[in-house]
């Protein structure tokens, strides 16, 4: 206990180890709280879904806060509907179970750039004959523009870009720019925009709901990808997977390497024999190769890519240099007390020789963390990702697959890029600190 | 008169058996290597042979793939369309069995492991099963050094660059340590953690996507330039930021690790003395600190040029250069078994060999050191 603590006031000696720290503190409580609010199978849900779940997202936009460092702003997303009061209904009953429903919503548009695209979703209930609506948007210079007419079905969804009629009326190539302008030129105008969309029903218990999304050119904290999905649900996810992947992986390979030396070390001859052969064996096999055949031809489950990491990082130089240091310390006088009073070979490895080693194991073991977060996202970017967990990786490799940085996406590739950084950095500033502590002979020079 | 002197005869008798027992121990020695390192590669070789056929389960998957597109060409086939079913399905199965036979699917995958692994260790690379070298060839060997001279130049120049410049300013860099430049590196040193292709996409957002002066990838201008100077010109831009992404990756923690190196040897006692003795730094440098660290720093140079061989996996796939990595990786995602295992062999020859060699090295630079002892 008193040993945790000095080590701990040497550590706050170094500023980097300080900062190391406290990436790891924030990272810890960030996976924590991921876990909790956004459940492992509803991260599996949302970031598989496809449109019918991320509908109400523009594709490849920036997060929101872009606006804050520019001076021209882009247009923010939202979506409203009428059944929970986003848009105002006013329902004028007629005669003969005829229904009148004026449905409006206001909304400011102060941007300078237009909206990628507008789209209403209808739903409507009946029995025989189709409710009717009409869409008109009332401009801030108060013209109204007539959208569209039609029936709707049971599901229908009305996309303003995509209506040849509504160009034809606007004498413009694309609708949305045209609506968001002065008649019949390219200035942008700005102020308050009114949709009204008058839906008439011709049935006593016909019914209709309307939804109104605008996808703009932003959205929310972290932006969206090439299929519309919010990258703060795979930024936030990602921490969890990157810590439990890395320190799995350096824990799993750190203590089983130092159990195999310490093995190794006691029972000499043959054991010792075998386990350096093993590890020339494994200094032949080709790492990345084997990692991405397991990938390639077998599973991409990161559990399994993590179990064939572990093993084939046994097994490396490293395993000789614990060696050495065991070798020395068997032949300490309180290893020959053990024996003389009878201790088992198992109680002599594990209760007196590894523990020995921990002062040595601790700062290799957060040194190696980085290796293995970036090792995943490694994996991940050349396509060997684990195909249903949202990771940073999968992000880097969405955005390079989608031609990011080309395009001038460049926060697809920053976002997910930047956190990796922060999470090596953090384990490897704090490791090469450890290592000073721990090691004395690197702590003068 | 109690000082032992040898009469001549004796002392001939002495050196004679001390040869002998060098040689002696030196042949047993070599022979002793040879054979485990041999056994080593035998035994690496064969489990990559095993995990590229994943112990026979690749089968299966070009099994299935061979009948879906036998199948495919049958039902695309119009004269096929006309025949009957029977004698159409009869077709089938017998161009499976030929294509299976062609694969050599049909010998079983144990005697097909054992062909394998005699033919790597003849260095008998034989033919790829889907790849093909750009000029159009299956042979196995010819695709490998189609793409060597890719990897050679792009690892080689920034390995190179990396090894001399960090051992030289971390030999000067422990003469003067603990100033600026010293401080630097330790603090930037961590920087280490992140690998090469990491810093590769941040270059290419920066010099290629930002400021439009570098390539975002490949390795020379489409088309490429008719005279040999535009194309060194334009090989030299795309080799910029894959190398330059390289040598970022681990300079700062080779030259720390170096720099840590030579402050341990240079705080021996016989260094002191010499400082003492009035000798010129570079004397000091030169004899009294990489000579006794000699050893390492070969050991470190061979192990980094047969590094050279397994290219830069990753970086050549962020970066699309045509190294022998992104062939493996191909190879890897076609289930090309010969490709895979011809890269794995001649890098597990050449590591034994270095290994076997480094050892009588290291009896060469350091007198301390005998061999089989």
């Amino acid at each position: 206990m008193n040993n945790l603590r000095t080590t701990f006031q040497k550590l706050m000696l170094y500023p980097s180890a300080i900062v190391g720290v406290l990436v790891i503190i924030v990272l810890v409580v960030v996976a924590a709280y991921t876990m909790i609010t956004i459940p492992y199978s509803e991260a599996i849900t949302l970031w598989r879904g496809g449109e019918e779940v991320w509908y109400q997202n523009p594709r490849f936009a920036p997060p929101a806060w872009v606006n804050v460092f520019s001076n021209k702003k882009y247009s923010e997303s939202f979506a409203v509907n009428t059944a929970d009061g986003g848009i105002a209904r006013n329902v004028t009953p007629g005669s003969d179970g005829v229904s009148t429903a004026e449905m409006t919503y206001e909304f400011d548009f102060d941007y300078d750039y237009y909206p990628q695209e507008m789209l209403i979703y209808f739903t409507s209930s009946f029995k025989e004959k189709q409710p009717f609506v009409s869409i008109e948007l009332l401009t801030p210079d108060d013209r109204t523009i007539r959208i569209a007419n039609f029936a709707i079905g049971n599901k229908f969804t009305y996309r303003f870009s995509q209506d040849p009629k509504l160009r034809a009326k606007l004498r413009a190539e694309e609708a949305i720019p045209a609506l968001f302008s002065l008649p019949d030129s390219e200035t942008l105008l700005k102020g308050k925009y009114k949709l009204i969309i008058t839906g008439t029903t011709f049935e006593p218990d016909s019914n209709m709901e309307a939804e109104f999304v605008l996808h703009g050119q932003v959205y929310g904290l972290a932006g969206t990808d090439h299929a519309r999905r919010d990258l703060t649900l795979p930024l936030l996810w990602g921490v969890p997977v990157a810590l439990a992947f890395g320190l799995l992986a350096s824990i799993g390979t750190s203590v089983l390497t130092m159990i195999i030396a310490a093995i190794g070390a006691w029972y000499a001859d043959w054991v010792d024999e075998l386990i350096q052969r093993i590890t020339e064996i494994n200094l032949v096999l080709p790492f990345f190769a084997i990692l991405i055949m397991i990938g390639t031809f077998y599973s991409r489950s990161i559990w399994v890519i993590l179990g064939a990491t572990i093993l084939l990082s046994i097994f490396t130089g490293a395993i000789k240099g614990y060696r050495a240091v065991f070798i020395q310390v068997k032949e300490s006088m309180y290893i020959e007390a053990a024996k003389a009073y009878g201790a088992s070979n198992s109680r002599i490895i594990f209760l007196y020789l590894i523990p020995r080693m921990i002062p040595l194991l601790i700062p290799s073991l957060v040194q190696s963390v980085p290796a293995f977060v970036f090792l995943e996202a490694s994996l991940a970017v050349i396509g060997l990702g684990d195909p249903v967990l949202p990771t940073w990786g999968k992000i880097i490799q969405d955005a390079n697959s989608n031609g990011a940085l080309y395009k001038g996406y460049y926060y697809w590739v920053l976002e997910p890029a930047v956190l990796l950084m922060i999470t090596g950095l953090g384990f490897a500033v704090l490791g090469f600190a450890l290592d000073r502590i721990f090691n004395p002979r690197l702590r003068d020079v | 008169m109690s000082v032992t002197t040898h009469a001549p005869s004796e002392k001939l008798a002495i050196k004679k058996i001390a040869t002998n027992n060098t040689f002696f121990r030196v042949s047993r020695y070599v022979g002793v290597r040879l054979l485990t390192l041999f056994i080593t590669v035998v035994i690496g070789i064969y489990l990559t042979i095993v995990i590229a056929n994943m112990g026979g389960y690749v089968d299966q998957i070009i099994r299935g793939e061979i009948r879906d597109s036998v199948t495919q060409s049958m039902a695309a086939n119009q004269s096929a369309q006309q025949m009957d079913p029977e004698v159409r399905k009869k077709l089938i199965e017998d161009r499976i069995a030929l294509e299976e036979k062609r694969r050599g699917l049909d010998t079983p995958i144990a005697v097909r492991n054992a062909r394998y692994l005699v033919n790597a260790l003849q260095l008998n690379l034989g033919r790829a099963i889907n790849m093909t070298s750009d000029a159009g060839s299956k042979q196995v060997r010819l695709i490998i050094l189609e793409r060597l001279p890719a990897t050679l130049l792009l690892m080689g120049t920034s390995q190179l660059f990396l090894f001399f410049s960090s051992v030289f300013i971390a030999l000067s860099l422990s003469r003067s340590y603990g100033n600026f430049w010293d401080k630097l590196v330790i603090t930037l040193s961590p920087t280490s953690a992140v690998p090469p292709w990491f810093y590769g996409i941040f270059l290419i957002l920066i010099f290629a996507a930002g400021l439009r002066v570098l390539p975002f990838g490949g390795m020379v201008d489409s088309p490429p330039p008719s005279n040999t100077f535009d194309y060194a010109v334009s090989v030299l831009k795309h080799l910029t930021l894959p190398g330059l992404s390289l040598v970022l990756s681990s300079f700062f923690l080779s030259v720390y690790n170096y720099r840590t190196f030579f402050l341990i040897y240079s705080s021996e006692d016989y260094v002191d003395m010499a400082k003492a003795k009035g000798l010129p730094p570079r004397d000091i440098e030169r004899t009294y600190i990489l000579r006794p660290t000699l050893p390492t720093i070969i050991t470190n140079f061979s192990l980094l040029i047969i590094g050279l061989w397994t290219g830069a996996l990753f970086t050549e796939t962020v970066f699309l250069w045509p190294g022998l990595g992104r062939t493996l990786f191909h190879a890897i995602g076609l289930y090309d078994v010969p490709i895979i295992v011809g890269s794995t062999i001649i890098y597990a020859y050449m590591l034994a060999l270095t290994v076997f060699i480094l050892d009588f090295v290291y009896a060469v630079v350091d007198p301390r050191v005998k061999i089989g002892e």
